[in-house]
């Protein structure tokens, strides 16, 4: 019988932040970046309930858990107010028009 | 010890003339602007008359005294002190000085008077009262100092109111010129008196040997000697006095006080005499080695062999300057230094012979130079060396009291002559060329009379004092015991007998060719000559003039010329001056009358007190009488000889004689003329040894010392331009290597900044991934 | 008379405070809108009140001084760095008390002369007195604080330290107001004396290092507090007395005091200027404006002769009595070597600098006999030639300022256009030379009586500066002032009012020190009496 243990939900936590790497470093429009952090996010968020459950017990990493999901709602909101002004300026949600950080 | 007696006032003697010599220079200019002439000779006459009367005040004071208490003492205030030495501001007067203090106003004050006619045309007239002011004062510090410092006081004041007044008429060049070489050559003399000064108080101190190990060698050690006083902590004049020792009532040790030194050497059991006649200096003995260079000073300032070049060319200055100052007073210090310090010179004979033989030589040499000067002036400069050297035999056989008289009938006898002379130059409008002169007894009588008085004076007749004054110094230098050999004394009385002979001729030559030979040849000459001179005249008037602001002095000359070009007597302020000092010249005969004539001589008893302290040292033959007279008639002889010869040779003025022997002996002539080349032997090795030193010198500063200075900062340069190049070449080149390297890596760098979010989140996680896959391989 | 505290910090502190005061005064210019003009009359008004007061100050001590007293008067003393031991000490005992006035009244000379008064100048030569002028005025200030400093100063790293300071500003003053070589004669004199200071540190850290308590000669700090080494120069020379130096390890093989003593005293001789030191002086003279000429001569000279005195004298007279006959020679050196270079002399100013070459070396000739006499003769001869010297610089720039040039062969017959200037120049020459009845005679005859008893050969041939003192003098006064008039300065000024508010005070004073040098020697004969006593202590 297959038991469910630790390494199956690291291996969850592991795709879930591969693809989500994968969006961000790929993607071009900013809300599909801002897609893929919450992914890496909710990777980490797996990681840490799982952590919590096996390694330490207790309540531990559902409190991180939650301090995570809260933080991503804020990172959503100021990400996309983030997105609202570079379109505001770009006229576009394009990142890569945005290359003024080079100089 | 002898009673002193204190005075308070005496310092007022010196202090008139000095006064009035600085209001004159203060104040002289303007007040002469303003108020004219007589204001500056009223204020220098004035105080003139002044310390006369005091001085006199203070002669009767001091005849009051019996003779061993004739000391007169004014303590003004303490000049200097340190350690044991203590030099106070001190006046004394003792039958000496007091004799020197009244020649020296009594003449003085004659000579101010004698002046306010013969310059009475000059424009600088308060500066020249100021500076014979100035030198009155000087000569009385000299006089009247009772230690050897103030002497030397007044002996260099002398000195530079001799360069003063030399070079009175300072835009004549040579005239300064002769101002600059008698001081000079004065300075030389005084260089071997203050050596003299040190030499003696070194000796009063104890005795010294070189012997201390270490160092260079040079430190000398005191050894300890009975006299041991050299130098005391005491910071005060008291503690010094406190810890200066006594021994038999005196105290001992160095000194600079003529009364305290003679005291310490002459009272007995005090052992300086024996000390310092057994001392000795460089291996010389003491006292004549300090003598001989007291008399080394003297003869820088009485013009004595070798030092007397100077006092012919002073006569550059006005003439009664020359009268006043290089005949009878300043020209007499070394021998009135000399008799003050009779105890000292009596100690050795060998100093006294140096003294006697200098003085004899010097008198026949500057007597045979005096034989052929054509300047009226240069003939009473000769002269007055002459009989200058008179004296200096007189003191340097012992006979002191014989020189101090001799001394004081010259001053009568020279000034009357010089003044005479001066009289004579403003007859003949500032001439003096005897041979442009002559015939001038008619235009004038009174100067001719006075100086036919003088000249018989100085050349010996017994109806004037000079005879009296001479003869005593011929004959104390034949009966004289006090030189080093026997035989000296009669050679230097037969050398001295022939120079007297030499001085009757050339002053009676003076006489003739001045006054007699024929007609006035000023005026007999055509108008060349006499525009020559007048311009000459003018000249002078002219440069007088650039010295101060013209007023007036053209408006004089202007009426002197309009005499015309006939000589004319001279205002009465200076006839009667000239009638005085002949009339001094006769009387003072009385106070030398011979013994031999059955007489007292007046002076010898008054000088007593001062020339009895070498009493015991000094010592005379007595031949007797018959011979002394027998000598007064060959001194007699000879003089007449001399007058008789000059008569025939100049009285007419037309014996061809004299042009002819000058064409004959024309060699002996020139080297005799002109002074036996003695200057230019100075100028070609003292003079010329001193500019060769002084060149030397300082090419050794420039190109040795200054070189080797500028070598040094050459090197440090060198140095750090060497450090220079290594800053801007390797330090500064690694510093600037790093910020090349910087900017070019910064520049390949920069191509990775693109700008796009992705590209650094590749890196990024790049990165992140290198990082784990290190961890995980080093794990 | 009443003994007024702190007097001599005042004395040094008034022209400091005259500087900080026109320093201030410029910095507040842009605010306060002065006019430049203002701003310069406003620092010679500075300048003339804080040297004025500073100079009273020393005539209070001099009026205060108990010259009987070998002690220091009129001490301030307290810790200055504890942890080195240094303190604030001065004072004045007879070394310095106639330096300290003499300094006093050489800066305040000094200080008139730099007034642009009457002054002849014109677009082509402008006078120094108008160029830079609160600068100018600070720097010598300064100079003058720094100067009456060396003088007080007990504590030997204050004394070091006023020392530099002093030779600091004479460099700004010649480098900046100077004459046409001015660069390189700051620069020498700058080097010359630098040198000197760095071997006067090195002494001064080895005496400090070497300095230890000795029986019954605690190391203490002004308050009590015991301390291993010491800078207190009264300390070092109780220590030296004791013979503390001769003992301590030598250095290289050589004697540890000896080492001292050629450093300190080299140091001392570049300022005298001592043979073969001695080149900086004239082209310094030479370069210099008046005024500074006057402190240089007047003043700075003297610190070489007054740091022999305190220092190699006092604190070492073991190796002072070793090295006693090196200083004769050099002094008699100095007096006739200078004397012959003289007459050589185009140069107006540079025959006076050289003639000051001379007549330091009786300094030195009188110092090295040790007797009483020639001792109190040396000190007073720094005396009379900081009065000579100053009015002979003064009356050099009078001539300078008008002719704009010093050759001496230039000149002619001047004596008929300026009389009252050719009288001044021969009061100022004869009593250089030393004519008895003028300052300059009594401490050359004090140092000649005091060294015949040791040198008599070295006095007999210095004596010959007699002769030729009186030649350079003599020849200089005759072709500058006598013969014809060179027609060039028929309408040449004679001397003004601010050159005679100089030149008469320092001529009288030179009369009255012929007449009554008594005065000043009273300032010091006791305490040079202590140190002849000193000095000869193992004869």
């Amino acid at each position: 019988m297959l038991a469910v243990g630790l390494p199956h939900f690291l291996v969850v936590g592991a795709l879930l932040f591969a693809f989500g790497a994968y969006c961000v470093t790929t993607r071009k429009n900013a809300v599909g970046i801002l897609m893929g952090v919450e992914l890496i996010l909710n990777a980490a968020n797996v990681n840490f309930v799982a952590f919590g459950h096996y390694a330490w017990g207790g309540i531990h990493g559902q409190a991180f858990a939650l301090f995570v999901i809260v933080l991503a709602a804020a990172e959503a909101a100021v990400g996309l107010a983030i997105i609202l002004t570079l379109y505001h300026h770009f006229k576009s949600i394009d990142v890569t028009r945005a290359e003024r950080l080079r100089d | 010890m002898p009673h002193t007696v204190e005075i308070l006032w005496a310092w007022l003697i010196p202090a008139f003339p000095a006064l009035g010599a600085f209001v004159n220079a203060a104040f002289g200019k303007r007040l002469q602007d303003r108020f004219g002439k007589a204001i500056v000779h009223a204020i220098a006459v004035g105080a003139m008359l002044a310390a006369t009367a005091v001085a006199w005040s203070y002669f009767a004071l001091l005849l009051g005294q019996p003779p061993e208490d004739r000391y007169l003492h004014d303590l003004v205030w303490h000049l200097f002190a340190a350690g044991s030495l203590r030099v106070d501001l001190a006046f004394a007067l003792d039958p000496l000085s007091m004799m020197m203090t009244l020649i020296v106003t009594n003449v003085a004050t004659l000579i101010h008077i004698f002046s306010i006619g013969y310059m009475a045309e000059e424009p600088a007239y308060w500066r020249f009262f100021s500076y014979l002011n100035l030198f009155v004062f000087s000569m009385l510090l000299l006089v009247m100092g009772s230690n050897f410092v103030l002497m030397f006081f007044g002996w260099e004041g002398v000195g530079l109111c001799s360069y003063l007044l030399i070079s009175f008429w300072y835009t004549d060049l040579d005239k300064a010129k002769a101002g600059m070489k008698a001081f000079v050559v004065n300075r030389f003399g005084d260089f071997a008196f203050v050596i003299g000064l040190f030499a003696l108080l070194w000796g009063l101190g104890g005795s010294w040997t070189t012997t201390k190990a270490g160092g260079l060698g040079l430190r000398d050690v005191y050894e300890a000697s009975p006299l041991y006083v050299p130098f005391h902590d005491g910071a005060t004049a008291a503690e010094a006095e406190a810890l200066t020792p006594m021994r038999s009532g005196v105290a001992v040790g160095p000194t600079v006080d003529f009364r305290e030194l003679r005291e310490e050497i002459l009272t007995p059991g005090t052992g300086v005499l024996q000390h310092l006649k057994g001392a000795t200096i460089f291996g010389f003995p003491l006292i004549a080695f300090v003598c001989i260079l007291f008399f080394a000073g003297a003869t820088g300032k009485s013009a004595q062999i070798p030092l007397y070049v100077w006092l012919p060319d002073a006569m550059a200055g006005p003439t009664p300057v020359s009268a006043l100052i290089h005949a009878a007073t300043m020209v007499t210090a070394g021998v009135y230094m000399v008799a003050r310090l009779n105890f000292l010179f009596a100690l050795s004979p060998a100093a006294m012979t140096v003294v006697a033989v200098i003085g004899t030589l010097t008198a026949i040499f500057a007597a045979s130079i005096g034989l052929f000067q054509v300047d009226i002036k240069k003939v009473l400069a000769y002269s007055t060396v002459s009989q200058l050297g008179y004296m200096f035999m007189g003191v340097g056989v012992g006979a002191y009291w014989a020189g101090c008289y001799h001394l004081l009938t010259h001053a009568f006898f020279k000034a009357c002559l010089f003044l005479g002379s001066g009289s004579v130059i403003l007859a003949c409008h500032h001439e003096q060329d005897m041979r442009k002169m002559g015939g001038l007894k008619d235009h004038t009588p009174i100067t001719r009379w006075t100086y036919a008085a003088a000249c018989v004076a100085i050349s010996g007749f017994p109806v004037m004092s000079g005879f009296f004054s001479k003869d005593e110094i011929l004959w104390k230098t034949f009966t004289t015991q006090n030189l080093s050999a026997p035989w000296i004394g009669p050679v230097l009385w037969f050398v001295g007998l022939v120079a007297a002979g030499g001085t009757s001729f050339y002053m009676w030559r003076s006489y003739y060719l001045t006054f007699w030979s024929g007609e006035y040849r000023g005026a007999s000459h055509d108008d060349h000559g006499a525009h020559a001179v007048a311009a000459a005249h003018d000249d002078h008037a002219a440069a007088a003039h650039g010295a101060d602001d013209a007023h007036g002095g053209h408006a004089a000359h202007g009426d002197a010329h309009g005499h015309g070009h006939t000589p004319h007597e001279s205002p009465a302020v200076m006839t009667y001056v000239l009638i005085v000092l002949a009339a001094g010249a006769f009387f003072a005969s009385f106070l030398g009358l011979p013994k031999a004539w059955g007489f007292d001589p007046v002076l010898e008893r008054f000088l007593e007190p001062v020339t009895g302290a070498s009493a015991a040292f000094v010592h005379f033959a007595e031949p007797g009488k018959a011979l002394e007279f027998v000598f007064m008639l060959i001194s007699v002889g000879v003089a007449t000889v001399g007058w008789l010869f000059a008569a025939w040779l100049y009285r007419s003025g037309e014996n061809p004689a004299p042009a002819l022997w000058l064409a004959r002996y024309a060699g002996i002539h020139r080297v005799v003329f002109n002074k036996y080349y003695v200057d230019e032997i100075y100028a070609a090795t003292v003079v010329r040894a001193g500019m060769v030193i002084k060149d030397l010198a300082y090419w050794f500063d420039q190109n040795v010392i200054d070189r080797a200075v500028n070598f040094a900062a050459w090197i440090v340069r060198f140095v750090a331009n060497v450090d220079g190049a290594i800053d801007k070449y390797l330090v500064d080149g690694l510093v600037n290597l790093v910020a090349e390297l910087t900017l070019a890596f910064g520049r390949g760098f920069r191509k990775l900044q693109t700008g796009r979010l992705e590209n650094y989140l590749v890196g990024a996680l790049a990165g992140a991934l290198v990082f784990v896959a290190v961890n995980y391989l080093i794990h | 008379m009443p003994h007024v505290p702190h007097l001599l910090t005042y004395a040094i502190a008034a022209p400091l405070f005259g500087a900080a005061a026109i320093v201030v005064l410029t910095l507040l210019k842009p605010l306060l809108r002065l006019p430049k003009e203002q701003l310069e009359w406003a620092s010679r008004a500075f300048a003339l009140i804080f040297s004025g007061l500073s100079f009273a100050f020393t005539l209070l001590l001099w009026a205060s001084f108990d010259g009987s007293s070998t002690g220091p008067q009129f001490v301030d003393h307290w810790v200055w760095i504890r942890s080195f031991n240094i303190e604030y000490f001065v004072g004045a005992d007879g070394l310095s008390v106639a330096m300290i006035i003499l300094s006093g009244l050489i800066s305040f000379i000094a200080t008139i002369a730099s007034m642009p008064w009457w002054v002849h100048d014109d677009d082509h030569h402008p006078h120094f007195s108008k160029r830079m002028v609160p600068g100018y005025l600070a720097l010598l200030l300064l100079l003058q604080g720094a100067m009456l400093g060396v003088f007080c100063a007990l504590d030997f790293f204050l004394f070091y330290v006023f020392w530099e300071l002093m030779l600091l500003r004479m460099y700004f003053l010649i480098g900046i107001w100077g004459g046409p070589r001015k660069e390189y004669a700051a620069i020498k004199f700058f080097l010359y004396t630098l040198a000197g200071s760095v071997l006067m540190l090195l002494a001064v850290i080895g005496l400090y290092y070497g300095s230890r308590p000795m029986p019954g000669i605690p190391l203490t700090l002004v308050d009590g507090t015991h301390v291993p080494h010491t800078f207190d120069m009264l300390t070092l020379a109780q220590l030296g007395h004791r013979g503390l130096w001769d003992h301590l390890a030598p250095i290289a093989g050589i004697n540890f005091a000896r080492i001292l003593w050629l450093g300190l005293f080299i140091g001392f001789a570049i300022k005298i200027p001592m043979f073969p030191f001695h080149t900086w002086l004239p082209d310094a003279h030479v370069e210099a404006p008046t005024p500074v000429s006057v402190i240089l001569a007047g003043v700075l000279l003297k610190m070489g002769g007054y740091g022999i005195l305190r220092v190699n004298f006092d604190i070492l007279p073991e190796a002072t009595r070793h090295f006693a006959d090196a200083i004769a020679v050099f002094g008699t050196i100095n007096i006739v070597y200078g004397a012959f270079v003289c007459l050589a002399q185009k140069d107006l100013k540079k025959l006076i600098a050289y003639s000051s070459v001379s007549h330091m070396g009786f300094v030195l000739l009188g110092m090295a006999a040790f007797t009483p006499q020639a001792l109190s003769g040396a000190m007073l001869q720094m005396w009379t030639h900081g009065i000579v010297s100053a009015m002979l610089f003064l009356i050099v720039g009078v001539i300078y300022d008008r002719a704009h040039h010093r050759e001496i062969e230039g000149f002619g017959g001047l004596a008929a256009r300026v009389p009252e200037y050719t009288a001044l120049m021969g009061l100022a020459f004869f009593a250089s030379m030393g004519l008895p009845g003028l300052c300059g005679f009594v401490s050359e005859f004090m140092v000649f009586y005091g060294s015949f008893a040791v040198y008599r050969t070295l006095v007999m041939i210095s004596a010959t500066s007699v002769i030729l003192t009186a030649a350079y003098y003599l020849w200089t006064i005759q072709r500058m002032f006598l013969g014809k008039l060179n027609a060039k300065y028929a309408d040449l000024p004679d001397v003004n009012w601010r050159e005679r508010l100089t030149l008469y005070p320092l001529g009288a004073l030179a009369i009255v020190f012929g007449f009554y040098p008594q005065a000043v020697l009273d300032l010091f004969n006791s305490s040079l009496a202590q140190m002849s006593h000193l000095l000869r202590g193992s004869f």
